[in-house]
């Protein structure tokens, strides 16, 4: 099944285009990276595609639902982890969970089931009683991705999902986004080009709004002719871009 | 569901947070103590305590704008609001989550100003029961406030208003501290035009007893707390959509 296809989807701001007639399809249960450059249009598509914003011109479809008519149906079914932590400061990292749990409609019991439940898998077990705002940056970035997932999104956006964390901290977080795409649709965006080789079944490059090139790490490298997918992604990028 | 666990949520941040109970609670019953100190050594009719009782309480309740706006203010620019946004929440949640745990608040912390003064001397009536329910509108009216600017400003704008300007408006404009009439013409002609004298004068005036005068002055109040209510979710509403840009 289609979980996202979007339509000449474009967005402007005040005469600047941001993103340009994006054309793409993304199955059910793959995991898509969206990579460019600064100003590459990668989060003005995630923010119109998770109802965020409205787009300028053109659609675009979540599971068969258009993001300008029926955003009310399509945000149950989603979620985002954005690039910034996102957590309640002054909250401990149960009840953050807990709200977004209930916010998306679980009953107390519920929710309270579900968040002990995830809290064993992301190992957050010796925290759960902390404030947010006092955890460690790994632990911020592992709780605010898993305040993304106790609603059970059919589609997860995460959003540099492991800036500014130490290696060990990001190699944790690959198992973790590994084990998640067996059961959800995950659009990654990342300026760590190992992370969406490593994680993603298919890739697209924006250059200045447009979506230039979709397919896996291996096509991409082999059609732009470069040794490596670094070289294909600098090569896309520049000669777009100038 | 969505808007009592938000409701609960911002309790907690509100209640969490040491500073803004050291100056919801500490600051008007420190006011307290200093007059009734005052009136015991040069009584002055206006300091005595059933009349500066709800001159305080009012200006307690100007610091749940402080703590309303800075919430909201602060939540607008991070990145858990952006969560939140993309949330199968509404407006209309926010608004009501944001104004929910607040309204007990603001009674609360009028209740505890009536038991403060209780015990400075005031005496025991029915009236003070009326007295709490006729602010009441007035902790709308200071919420609304709170949202508004929240909507609009950023935290520290709000600190900057709310705290500063708006505490001071509402304690020298509402007749807590003088008589408005000595002071006269234009500046007694503004604070008749705002809620904050209105709302001074309807609790004093249930704590004499004087029924009919309370509904004139709430009316002022209720009046301006609808449209400031109203401005504020209209606020919220096109600034959550900016905010996004």
């Amino acid at each position: 099944m289609t979980a996202i296809r979007t339509e000449n989807l474009t967005k402007k701001f005040k005469g600047i285009t941001a993103v340009n007639n994006l054309n793409m399809e993304i199955m059910e249960n793959e995991l898509f990276a969206l990579l460019g450059v600064n100003g590459a249009g990668k989060t003005t598509t995630i923010k119109m595609l998770s109802c965020l914003i409205k787009p300028s011109e053109g659609d675009g479809y979540i599971f068969g639902k258009s993001i300008t008519k029926d955003s009310y149906n399509i945000k149950p079914i989603i979620n985002v982890s954005p690039q910034e932590t996102a957590v309640a400061p002054n909250l401990t990292v149960m009840e953050n969970l807990e709200l977004i749990a209930r916010i998306y409609g679980n009953d107390k019991n519920s929710s309270l089931v579900k968040t002990k439940n995830i809290i064993a898998s992301f190992g957050l077990g010796e925290v759960q009683k902390q404030k947010a705002k006092i955890l460690s940056g790994g632990y911020q970035r592992r709780l605010s991705i898993a305040m993304a997932l106790i609603s059970e999104p059919k589609l997860l956006f995460l959003d540099e999902p492991t800036l500014g964390l130490d290696v060990l901290a990001r190699r944790e977080l690959w198992k973790i986004i590994k084990k998640l795409k067996e059961n959800m649709t995950i659009i990654l965006t990342t300026h760590y080009l190992e992370e969406a080789v490593a994680l993603s079944d298919r890739i697209g490059i924006m250059v200045k709004g447009e979506l230039k090139i979709i397919g896996t790490s291996a096509e991409i490298t082999r059609k732009a002719n470069a040794a490596n997918f670094e070289d294909a992604f600098i090569y896309i990028s520049e000669s777009e871009a100038v | 569901m969505k808007i009592s666990a938000f409701a609960l949520r911002n309790s907690r941040e509100i209640l969490r947070d040491k500073l803004n109970l050291a100056f919801g609670l500490g600051f008007p019953l420190i006011v307290l103590l200093l007059l009734s100190a005052i009136q015991a050594n040069i009584p002055v009719e206006l300091f005595a305590i059933d009349h500066i009782t709800p001159g305080i309480a009012v200006f307690g309740l100007s610091f749940i704008s402080l703590f309303s706006g800075m919430l909201i203010a602060k939540d607008r620019t991070s990145s858990f609001m952006l969560r939140l946004y993309i949330s199968p929440m509404k407006s209309s949640d926010f608004i009501l989550g944001y104004t929910l745990p607040l309204l007990p608040m603001a009674v609360m912390q009028t209740i505890i100003c009536f038991i403060a003064a209780i015990a400075l001397g005031l005496t025991i009536s029915t009236n003070i029961l009326l007295a709490i329910i006729v602010l009441i509108p007035s902790a709308v009216l200071f919420i609304a406030i709170g949202l508004l600017c929240g909507s609009i400003f950023n935290d520290r704008q709000v600190g900057g208003i709310c705290g500063a300007l708006l505490t001071n408006l509402s304690a020298w404009l509402s007749g807590t501290w003088f008589d408005l009439s000595l002071v006269g013409g234009t500046f007694k002609k503004i604070a008749e035009l705002l809620p904050f004298s209105h709302a001074v004068d309807a609790g004093r005036a249930a704590m004499a007893g004087q029924f009919d005068m309370i509904i004139p002055h709430l009316i002022w109040v209720i009046g301006y707390a609808a449209v400031i209510l109203v401005l504020a979710i209209y606020a919220f509403t096109v600034k959550a959509k900016s905010d996004n840009k």
